[in-house]
């Protein structure tokens, strides 16, 4: 009696991870037949309530159209995702996984397509709201930091380093327009310039900008960090801010730990220009009463750093096909203007407006982005993200130099 | 040989080899056997061996028999030794009926006839219609005769005294002592009284065994 | 036989999890890891661990901070208590200072940060009319690289713990008689205390104040509020390496981990060498016969010292409260220039899932370790044995560093399939809660009197009976009082849910640090007050509901 209530088990189990795995988008009624009454777990950086506030409508509507329900697992690094599904593998839990949906770019996501912990073969190119989205004129969609990404990750918004000012306490004339700019605006207005810690993504941004900007020959950086080379190639950056740090807030003895902690100093007005990689964010946080109204944006005329952010599925998520429906709500062009409105996020959008229809288009351009924000033809050039492996070696180079700091 | 009363049998309670109490004695039904000696002397040892509380520290032989029943065989709970110590010790969280009622054998059934027991029992101490009172509201007077009343309505088979008046002043003192004899010898109860009070001894009038001296 | 029980299963419940959480910490720390491949044994992860950078910076941080935080709040405790026990404003201040036990150590660190950031409510209250400053100055405070802010605000909250054990170790020496006699030879309030009463007083409470030390080494919630950056003491860099992707990390965190047990020892083996100090102290001051006849600005000074802890942590608390109903709020504004209900409608949908968990996991652990403690206390008294061995087991869980077992202890709650799971989180928080749930019930059980039961059982009554109808209502408000100190703990333990509840499962202090990070200030505010609000209600229920079933009966009412 006893084996045959395990046997039965045992089956219902193999069939229901049998239904798990088969999950695809190119039959999508499947997946939303699947989705239904699965709950899914999506990690994602947590430090931002209008971030969190946002996922929270989304997973309200998800309840309501789909049956999914969504849980927001609240990360302060991404990289603690990347760090479950790894033990998780290690462990040979290969399905019935605790992470279905991870918001990711970059060296994460550079991470996980290596090892093979995304679900694949691709499947965001055969989402329906995929034929909205602007591929062709943003190629960081398809190529994220250097890495193809071959349709393991749904792109959900762009991102492009952007600095905020008070133009109530600086006047925009005094504005720095590139990375030396900036340097010298540091040295003119000491205590009233920082960045977050790396390896904060933001700071380490600035980093990136920095070598970017100040590197001899650009190309090395679109290809991985040569050992041999790269204390020569980084050289500048490190000179750079060996020349920022005495003149930077605290005189560059502790950093803020991120983003947000970095905005709160410039509401105190302890720092004069922060920095982001949402070009609304300054109009969001006005709108929610964090930041008063005299806050503009400006980048630099040479062009600043800029990719896209994405969210992927781990190759043993446990709800695979509500994390597809998940992927493509967020895509939804529904989804995607509530993002961008400033007041709710800001974050913007992946699509192309000329492939939605009259309505979906009416909903963005219906959009205030404020006074605060840059329209997209102010935004300056973009400049491609090098090789994750770049950030990495900063990071530790960073953290080599500067973690004894006094 | 009568089986009634209390009969205790080569009673020897020892504390780390050390002999404290050695006894082998006889209480009638009504009688008062009363135990003296100075503080320590092992009195208190004694009462608990017979309640079925002796600290496990202590090591006791022979047996106690009540009415031919040997209670030092039994659990605590089933020997039916009536206990009053220096306090009255009600229970706090109880009124007073509560406090009878809850002494008052499962036998009496029906919340009803419980209650009119517990308002007899009262009457009997003088305290009838004191049923409802919180028993921190009582005189000291009260809070004895309200406990004397408590361990007669359990239907003990013996009574034990731990110094029951030693609290008490004088003139109280002296009516609590005539009332809870009156009442053993009304109930026929064998006890077993413990004092260091001379007084206390010539009051019961019965035997005196005195220990550790 | 349940009773017999009872001991057995605490005694698993505190030494499993830390033997195979040590076990899972140390294994690994010398190579020993076979899901990763680790099977040699070797001491190479310590040599990479050595050469981090500024390691031993950060070993030197946690050290400090063990004995510092140590040190000072104790030493305002036994001023004060030498200063002022008996007299009126003692009672008062401890009346004060009660409450703020019950607060989550984060929402302390919180306040003070909240206070004396160069843009905190003391600022802004002097500035710009007294200080001319229109902008925040730039002052490193908070996050300073020497950990004095952290430190401070560890302070703040170990002053009330040891304060309370000091307490109920008093009744133990006779300390009016004690004073008088003192006095009549010429001793003042002070001298008379610490050379009379304090050594006595001191073996009570030495294992809590071991367990401050503890506590204090390896500390990491407050750490991340209020302690340096560059770099960070060694427990928050531990986390850092646990957490980190690549999970050959885990090898350097466990080896990290050993050296944080060492590093606790080590605080521990030199308070050992304070306390000698201490004691020779003691004794040529009662040879010499130092009076210190005028000791009032001690008196003052240790009295300050306490007002200003409490002082500190309230006004820092009504400034969080201020930031979650702020709206904009500029430096150097005292107040908001608007108010909102904004942060705490944001917020209140997505505190109702941690608040759940905090509420369930904090009321299953206590529940869970307030019945073993009844069973272990029934027990010893059937034994009539009140091992001391078994108290020492019980302070085990505060002695022992949580990141050193609560690490191997996720590593065996994976293999398990266990982590991130209601159970797992109740387990782990019952190994903190059971050490305060059999303190806070073994002093009232002791005070019963046992006469009562002896009278019961004369009515026939057996023990459980005895048990539910006489001991267990008499004790209602020791037992609710415990609840109250046991889901207290609970609320406020942020390492072993953030390690075990994995993210997926969040309590209102995990969510609240981890917000902590993203600097939103009324967002902070909002779940500091929950933070506050909690143990707050607890212990009101724990005062009221026994006050509200016994309204009838006066000898309940205390």
């Amino acid at each position: 009696m006893l084996t045959r209530i395990v046997a039965a088990t045992l089956f219902a189990l193999a069939a229901l991870s049998a239904r798990a795995e088969d999950v695809h988008p190119s039959d999508w009624q499947g997946v939303l037949d699947g989705a239904r009454g699965q709950t899914v777990y999506f990690n994602a950086w947590g430090g931002a309530e209008n971030i969190n506030a946002y996922i929270e409508w989304a997973a309200g509507e998800l309840e309501k159209r789909y049956g999914v329900r969504l849980v927001h697992v609240k990360l302060e690094d991404t990289a603690n995702a990347v760090a479950t599904v790894v033990a998780e593998k290690a462990a040979g839990r290969d399905t019935g996984g605790s992470v279905d949906l991870v918001w990711i770019n970059g060296e994460n996501f550079a991470a996980m397509k290596e090892r093979g912990l995304l679900f694949s073969p691709g499947w965001a190119e055969a989402l329906p709201s995929w034929r909205y989205v602007d591929h062709e004129n943003k190629p960081t969609i398809l190529t994220d930091f250097t890495i193809p990404v071959e349709g393991m990750a749904s792109p959900w918004g762009m991102a492009k380093l952007v600095f905020f000012y008070d133009s109530a306490r600086t006047d925009e004339g005094t504005l720095p327009q590139d990375a030396d700019g900036l340097l010298e605006w540091a040295k003119a207005h000491p205590g009233r310039f920082s960045y977050p810690q790396p390896p904060d993504f933001i700071g380490s941004s600035l980093l990136k900008q920095v070598l970017l900007e100040k590197v001899e020959d650009p190309s090395v950086l679109q290809e991985p960090v040569v050992e041999k080379t790269f204390e020569e190639v980084a050289a500048p950056l490190f000179a750079y801010l060996d020349a920022l740090h005495p003149v930077a807030w605290r005189s560059g003895r502790i950093f803020p730990q991120n983003y947000p902690a970095m905005k709160q100093l410039l509401a105190d007005g302890e720092l004069d220009i922060v920095f982001a990689f949402n070009p609304a964010e300054a109009s969001s946080t006005i709108a929610d009463g964090e930041l008063p109204d005299t806050v503009r944006s400006f980048t630099f005329p040479g062009g600043t750093l800029a990719n896209t952010h994405f969210v992927a599925i781990p190759y043993n998520a446990s709800a695979k096909a509500g994390a597809l429906v998940t992927a493509d709500f967020l895509l939804s062009p529904e989804a995607q203007a509530k993002k961008q409105d400033p007041a709710v996020w800001g974050d913007p959008t992946v699509l192309a407006l000329d492939k939605l229809d009259e309505e979906a288009r009416a909903r963005f351009e219906a959009i205030e982005l404020g006074a605060a924000t840059l329209g997209p033809d102010e935004l300056g050039p973009a400049l491609p993200e090098p090789h994750p492996s770049w950030m990495e070696r900063i990071e530790e180079e960073w953290k080599r130099r500067y973690t004894a700091g006094n | 040989m009568t089986k009634k009363g209390l009969f205790l049998e080569g009673v020897t309670i020892a504390l780390e080899g050390r002999v404290l109490v050695s006894l082998t004695c006889r209480v009638a039904p009504g009688e008062v056997l009363t135990v003296m000696g100075p503080s320590g002397a092992g009195k208190s040892s004694l009462l608990a061996y017979l309640g079925g509380f002796l600290e496990p520290a202590f090591t006791a032989r022979g047996r106690a028999l009540v009415d031919g029943v040997e209670i030092t065989a039994l659990p605590a709970e089933e020997r039916h030794v009536g206990i009053l110590f220096q306090d009255p010790l009600l229970f706090p969280h109880m009124s007073v009926a509560g406090n009878l009622m809850f002494a008052l054998p499962e036998s009496v059934k029906g919340r009803a006839e419980r209650l009119r027991h517990a308002e007899t029992a009262l009457a009997g101490v003088e305290m009838a219609g004191m049923g409802d009172r919180d028993p921190a509201t009582l005189s000291g007077g009260q809070k004895a005769r309200v406990a004397l009343a408590r361990v007669l309505v359990s239907e003990p088979r013996m009574l034990l005294l731990d110094e029951p008046f030693s609290k008490l002043d004088m003139e109280l003192r002296q009516q609590m002592r005539m009332l809870v004899f009156s009442k053993a010898r009304e109930s026929g109860l064998p006890v077993l009284l413990v004092t260091h009070d001379e007084a206390d001894a010539k009051a019961a009038g019965g035997e005196i065994v005195r220990i550790g001296e | 036989m349940l009773t017999r029980l009872g001991p057995l299963i605490t005694i698993l419940l505190l030494t499993g999890p830390i033997a195979f959480g040590l076990a899972g910490t140390v294994l690994p720390a010398f190579g020993f890891l076979p899901v990763l491949g680790g099977m040699e044994l070797t001491l190479h992860h310590f040599r990479t661990l050595f050469s981090q950078p500024a390691i031993l910076t950060s070993v030197a941080i946690s050290l400090t901070a063990g004995l510092v935080t140590a040190l000072f709040s104790l030493g305002v405790v036994v001023l004060f208590v030498a200063g002022w026990a008996g007299t009126r404003l003692f009672g008062r201040v401890q009346h004060l200072v009660s409450p703020l036990l019950s607060l989550p150590h984060a929402a302390a660190a919180f306040a003070l940060a909240f206070l004396i950031a160069p843009s905190g409510m003391l600022v802004r209250l002097v500035s710009p009319e007294l200080t001319g400053w229109e902008r925040p100055p730039d002052l490193l405070v908070v996050h300073d690289p020497m950990g004095l802010f952290m430190m401070a605000g560890l302070i703040v909250k170990e002053i009330p713990f040891l304060l309370l054990v000091t307490l109920a170790a008093l009744p133990q020496v006779r300390l009016k008689e004690t004073r008088m006699l003192a006095a009549s030879m010429g001793y003042g309030r002070v001298a008379g205390f610490l050379l009379g009463l304090w050594p006595a007083v001191y073996r009570q409470i030495r294992l809590p104040v071991f367990a401050v030390i503890a506590f204090a080494t390896s500390v990491v919630d407050v750490a991340l509020i209020l302690g340096p950056m560059r770099p960070s003491p060694l427990a928050v860099r531990l986390v850092e390496w646990m957490n980190d992707p690549d999970l050959s990390m885990r090898y350097l965190a466990s080896a990290g981990a050993l050296l944080q047990l060492g590093v606790t020892a080590a605080a521990l083996g030199l308070w050992m060498g304070l306390e000698r100090v201490g004691r020779i102290m003691c004794i040529v001051g009662v040879e010499v016969g130092v009076r210190l006849r005028r000791d009032a600005l001690l008196r003052g000074a240790a009295l300050l010292a306490m007002g200003l802890a409490a002082g500190a942590v309230f006004a820092g608390l009504a400034t969080l409260a201020l930031w979650s109903f702020a709206g904009l709020w500029q430096f150097p504004d005292a107040l908001p220039a608007s108010f909102t209900l904004k942060s705490w409608m944001r917020a209140l949908p997505r505190i109702a899932a941690p608040l759940y968990t905090t509420l369930l996991a904090g009321l299953l652990a206590t529940l869970i370790a307030g019945l073993l403690a009844i069973l272990c206390l029934m027990r010893e008294e059937e034994t009539g044995r009140r091992p001391r061995r078994a108290l020492m087991l019980l302070y085990l869980p505060l002695l022992v560093p949580q990141v050193a077992f609560v690490f191997g202890l996720q590593l065996f709650l994976v293999y398990a399939d266990l982590l991130a799971t209601l159970p797992a989180l109740v387990l782990a928080h019952l190994v903190f809660v059971m050490p305060y749930a059999y303190l806070a019930l073994k002093d009232p059980w002791y005070a019963f009197d046992r006469r009562y039961n002896q009278v019961a059982a004369g009515f026939g009554k057996g023990r459980w009976r005895r048990f539910a109808l006489v001991r267990l209502p008499m004790m209602t408000r020791a037992v609710f009082a415990m609840g109250a100190i046991g889901f207290a703990v609970s609320v406020g333990l942020y390492l072993p849910t953030v390690l075990v509840g994995a993210g997926r499962l969040t309590t209102i202090t995990s969510e609240a640090v981890a917000l902590a990070s993203g600097g939103d200030r009324r967002i902070v505010g909002v779940y500091a007050f929950w933070q506050m609000l909690l143990p707050m209600l607890g212990f009101g229920v724990a005062t009221l509901v026994p006050a509200l079933i016994f309204r009838r009966f006066r000898g309940m009412q205390v």
